[in-house]
């Protein structure tokens, strides 16, 4: 009896509207580009500091219009989704043994979130 | 007792006659207490002798019956009736070529699972004279978990890398290797490194996590492969930056 297996085609485009889990990793992968679109909006932010007072200010205007107060609120919406994310899932990546046993896994994604909050502590504090 | 009558559609192929997989509807009057295994088990005895699938334990512990519930990979033996509706349909693990009905083709799986070298290799050989290799508990914890894959494949089933690029080693054949490099008795870690810590290896996982969300013995092989990314990261600034320090 000869074999004559069956393969199912995977779309190569579409593949994680299939399951919703994949969907949510696709939202992790996704939310990063609005951190690097931010990272560039620093460069330009350094660029315009350095050409001097007056192209800063243009810059920050910029920053005040609508569009950039929205893009500022999705920015944060993104990086928050995106970094919650990866925290969730340390304790995966980085089991930490104790002798006989595991540090349970919220302190670890614990200790992540407290370090999240001390540094934006001192970046809010050396920004005001 | 209570009985329900599920309407039970199941993938069928027959490489002898179908050009592709149909669906066809059993009528099955399930006991609440019923897996979907007994309902299959139900058609083949009354309904249709011809359907084929694999199992065999009936208790999650041999692995061989993963298949797609409402397309979700689960042992057919642990699916029980009671959190379905009355439809519940039933097709083989995705991911995998389709044998015939409910079964698939595992080679690739068993051959991966071959390939990272499943077994204790000592760091020394020692005459049985000279007593066994002993382990603590703690030595013991590090790897525990990953024993307990039972090879069910419905990991690779959930994983979409593996359905987008069928050479990656996958979920279960390299947490096993972790298990194996783990482990204080052995000595092959840089033997599985050349396999596991390849392209292929876990640098083709990016950590969608669905093969640990779907495991039925929670091994977390998406851990396992994060694991082995975070130590063979070690080993490359140790070799790169550091090359006087001894691995
Ligand atoms: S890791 Fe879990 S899902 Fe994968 S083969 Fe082993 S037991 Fe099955
Ligand atoms: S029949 Fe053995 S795991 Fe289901």
């Amino acid at each position: 009896m000869s074999r004559k297996p069956y393969i199912r085609e995977i779309s190569k485009t579409n593949w994680f509207f299939s399951q919703p889990r994949y969907m949510r990793y696709m939202a992790r992968e996704v939310t990063c580009i609005f951190i690097l679109v931010y990272t560039i909006l620093l460069v330009f932010a350094l660029k315009n500091l350095a050409q001097g007072p007056e192209a800063y200010a243009e810059f920050l205007e910029a920053l005040n219009s609508p569009l950039g107060i929205l893009f500022n609120l999705a920015a944060l919406v993104a990086a928050v989704y995106h970094s919650t994310s990866w925290f969730n899932v340390t304790p995966q990546a980085m089991p930490i043994q104790r002798g006989e046993e595991f540090v349970p896994g919220n302190i670890i994604v614990g200790a992540h979130y407290g370090g999240w909050v001390v540094i934006s502590l001192i970046v809010l504090f050396l920004g005001v | 007792m209570s009985e329900r009558q599920i309407q039970l559609e199941v993938l069928r192929y027959n490489p002898e006659t179908d050009s592709e997989p149909r669906f066809q509807t059993y009528s099955v009057p399930c006991l609440n207490e019923w897996v979907v295994l007994d309902a299959l088990n139900y058609v083949k005895d009354n309904l249709d002798t011809t359907l084929s699938y694999r199992w065999s334990c009936h208790m999650a512990v041999c692995g061989s019956c993963g298949m797609m519930v409402n397309g979700e990979p689960k042992l057919a033996c642990k699916a029980f009736i009671h959190e379905y509706g009355d439809q519940i349909r039933v097709e083989p693990l995705a991911n995998f070529p389709i044998e015939r009905d409910l079964v698939t083709v595992v080679e690739d799986f068993i051959a991966k699972l071959a390939s990272v070298k499943p077994y204790l290799i000592p760091k020394e050989d020692k005459p049985v004279s000279a007593g066994e290799f002993k382990q603590t508990p703690a030595q013991l914890l590090t790897f525990k978990q990953y024993t307990l894959c039972i090879n069910c494949m419905l990991c690779y089933a959930a994983c979409p890398q593996y359905g987008l690029v069928p050479e990656f080693i996958g979920p279960a054949a390299i947490a096993l290797a972790h298990r194996y490099n783990q482990d204080s008795r052995d000595g092959g870690r840089d033997e599985r490194q050349e396999v596991i810590a390849s392209h292929e290896g876990v640098w083709e996982c990016s950590f969608v996590g669905a093969c640990s969300e779907v495991c039925p013995k929670h091994v977390d092989p998406a851990g396992a492969l994060q694991q082995v990314k975070v130590a063979s990261t070690i080993d490359w600034y140790k070799e790169h930056l550091m090359p006087w320090v001894k691995k």
